[in-house]
């Protein structure tokens, strides 16, 4: 029986991800054509590569179809309830930083924090007649995160992309999205609210809770990996 | 678990007993139109409750409780005064882990009547009283009223009373503006830095220099909280007499027939909520003139706060020993008011879960 590691299939991150594992020795590559998502494994026996979209690795590794995964804290925390009874961080990898945060236009003066935005929040409802919106594709990080500061009077709106767009085009008046250097908030004269982040997110190499995996494979991987 | 045909003969029982107390069977629907308990409720009741799309309606939800549709009912074609009892499913999603249902039994019993609501507090509570009793249930009870008053009562500026207010649900960040508007906790992050930073400036200038005004929120508002935020920072600290006040009645916990007195002494310093306290007693009285057995019901200040967020005068609940509460209930007339359009109407009721009423057994 193999351990199935799941890995990005294209871009960066699997770039980054293949880099990482071969500086511990352990050869990751694409086979075949470009188009075709295959992979091999050099370095040890026992381990199978598969390609996936980096946004179904958490769904998969609490399926317990692969083994191991390598995806965004972000995306764990978002996707999976109950995270940590599902799945174990193996290592955090240093690369794919970014930050969920909250973001506000620049010519809010008058907001710099939570307590801010709740009051804002109270404020936009009694003048407007409706919730103040956030727009986001992170909804249940950003509602932990506001329930747990006593924010109210807030609605989430989705959105899973061009979120900095949306208080231009009036759907939100706010956002809460994953920013690495801030340069495409800036650009959309939004700011980040202060304080920390709802989430500091890095690439992680996490390991099935539920799936069936052969120990022994196991064991000499973190061996190699030097976990 | 009960058995799912026990749950329903129970739920029958119950409703039977609401309709041999004078109240109107009603239905209300299933799917329930989002918007209209998201308006309410906020983004913790989308957590919280099944939501599901619809191309021609929108997002509809599954009934996550029977209230709302029933004060809508009400405030479209409802005679005064009236009782209505209902018996169905409600959908409540759970936090992994808990092992509580989803999906459960609810028969409530409401009453909307103006003329004498210490009165119809009574009523309701004493029905349950009496439909539970012998079950080994302890009641609590609480009273929202009183804790409005209150803060209605405290000597600062109407914007830190209306924040107070709007938080008395929200415990943690309630007690944190407390402390603050008393002069006892940190003032929020770089607000001091802010206010110096305004002292004698323009405040339209300053907005405009910020950047570009984009989003519905306008450069006004902005202008306008900042010269709120200017005049906060002179508003002075609440006495700390007063705090003191408000944070003992919310440790009070006691037989409700002494609680009383203790809100009366706490009345002297917060004389706000003396008319509250005046409801209360009269309440009690009228728990008397129904023979209720209070000598087994508790007053607790915070009761009730942590429930969804309409409640605002009398709350009650019936549980065993710290387990889920068999039934609660309680007083919504300003859910009547929202729901109404311009009309309202006291209204007071409470619901009790078969299932949980199965289990704590006889």
């Amino acid at each position: 029986m193999s351990v199935k590691l799941g890995v990005p299939s294209k871009g960066r991150l699997m770039e980054d991800t293949f880099a990482w594992f071969a500086k511990r020795g352990v050869t990751l590559a694409r086979t075949g054509s470009d188009r075709e998502y295959a992979g091999a494994v050099s370095g040890i026996d026992g381990v199978e590569l598969v390609l996936l979209s980096a946004g179904e690795i958490p769904r998969e590794l609490v399926a317990g179809r692969i083994d191991l995964g390598v995806t965004g804290t972000d995306l764990v925390r978002e996707k999976i309830p109950l995270w940590d009874e599902k799945v174990e961080p193996l290592a955090e990898m240093g690369f794919g930083f970014a930050d969920l945060i909250l973001a506000v236009p620049r010519f809010w003066a008058d907001v710099s924090s939570l307590d801010d935005l709740d009051a804002v929040a109270a404020a936009f409802r009694a003048e407007h007649g409706f919730r103040l919106r956030i727009a986001t594709k992170y909804h249940r990080l950003v509602r932990e995160h506001l329930q747990a500061a006593g924010v109210a009077d807030y609605q989430l709106v989705d959105s899973q992309g061009a979120t900095e767009g949306t208080i231009k085009n009036l759907t939100a008046e706010a956002i809460a999205d994953i920013t690495t250097t801030g340069a495409t908030l800036e650009a959309n004269h939004l700011k980040i609210l202060s304080g920390e982040p709802i989430l500091r997110s890095q690439a992680t190499l996490f390991a099935s809770k539920t799936s069936n995996m052969d120990q022994a494979v196991l064991t000499k991987l973190k061996a190699k990996l030097g976990l | 678990m009960a058995d799912k045909a026990d749950i329903k003969a129970e739920a029958e029982r119950l409703f039977a007993a609401f309709q041999d107390a004078g109240a109107a069977p009603v239905e209300t629907a299933l799917l329930q139109p989002a918007e209209v308990l998201l308006d309410l409720y906020g983004e913790d009741i989308r957590a919280r409750a099944y939501v599901t799309s619809d191309g021609v309606l929108g997002e509809q939800m599954l009934r996550p409780d029977f209230t709302v549709p029933i004060v809508q009912a009400h405030m479209q074609d409802g005679a005064e005064p009236a009782r209505y009892t209902y018996m169905g499913a409600v959908f409540r999603q759970q936090q992994a882990g808990t092992g509580r249902a989803n999906e459960y039994m609810q028969v409530g019993y409401e009453v909307f009547d103006r003329t004498n609501p210490a009165e119809a507090d009574a009523e309701v509570f004493a029905l349950f009283d009496r439909t539970l009793s012998g079950r080994g249930l302890q009641a609590s009870t609480g009273d929202i009223g009183i804790l409005i008053a209150a803060v209605q009562g405290l000597e600062t500026s109407p914007r830190r009373r209306a924040a107070l207010l709007r938080h008395i649900w929200r415990p943690k960040r309630f007690r944190a503006l407390l402390d603050r508007f008393a002069g006892r906790g940190p003032a929020p992050e770089g607000r001091a830095e802010l206010v110096d930073a305004l002292a004698g400036l323009d405040l339209g200038q300053i907005v405009q220099g910020a950047g570009p005004e984009i989003g519905l929120r306008s450069a006004h508002e902005v202008v306008a909280r900042l010269d709120a935020l200017r005049m906060d920072a002179d508003v002075p600290a609440i006495p700390g007499a007063q705090i003191d006040a408000v944070l003992a009645l919310l440790d009070i916990a006691e037989p409700v027939e002494t609680a009383a007195e203790t809100l009366n002494e706490v009345a002297a310093q917060l004389p706000s909520i003396k008319n509250a306290v005046t409801n209360f007693q009269a309440r009690l009285d009228a728990l008397k003139t129904h023979a209720v057995d209070l000598s087994w019901v508790t007053y607790e200040g915070a009761y009730g706060r942590t429930s969804m967020e309409y409640y605002d005068g009398f709350v009650f609940g019936f549980a065993q020993n710290g387990a889920a509460p068999v039934a609660s209930g309680g007083r919504y007339d300003a859910l009547t008011r929202v729901l109404g359009q311009g009309r309202e109407i006291p209204a007071v009721g409470g619901v009790i879960r078969p299932a949980q009423l199965l289990e704590a057994g006889l």
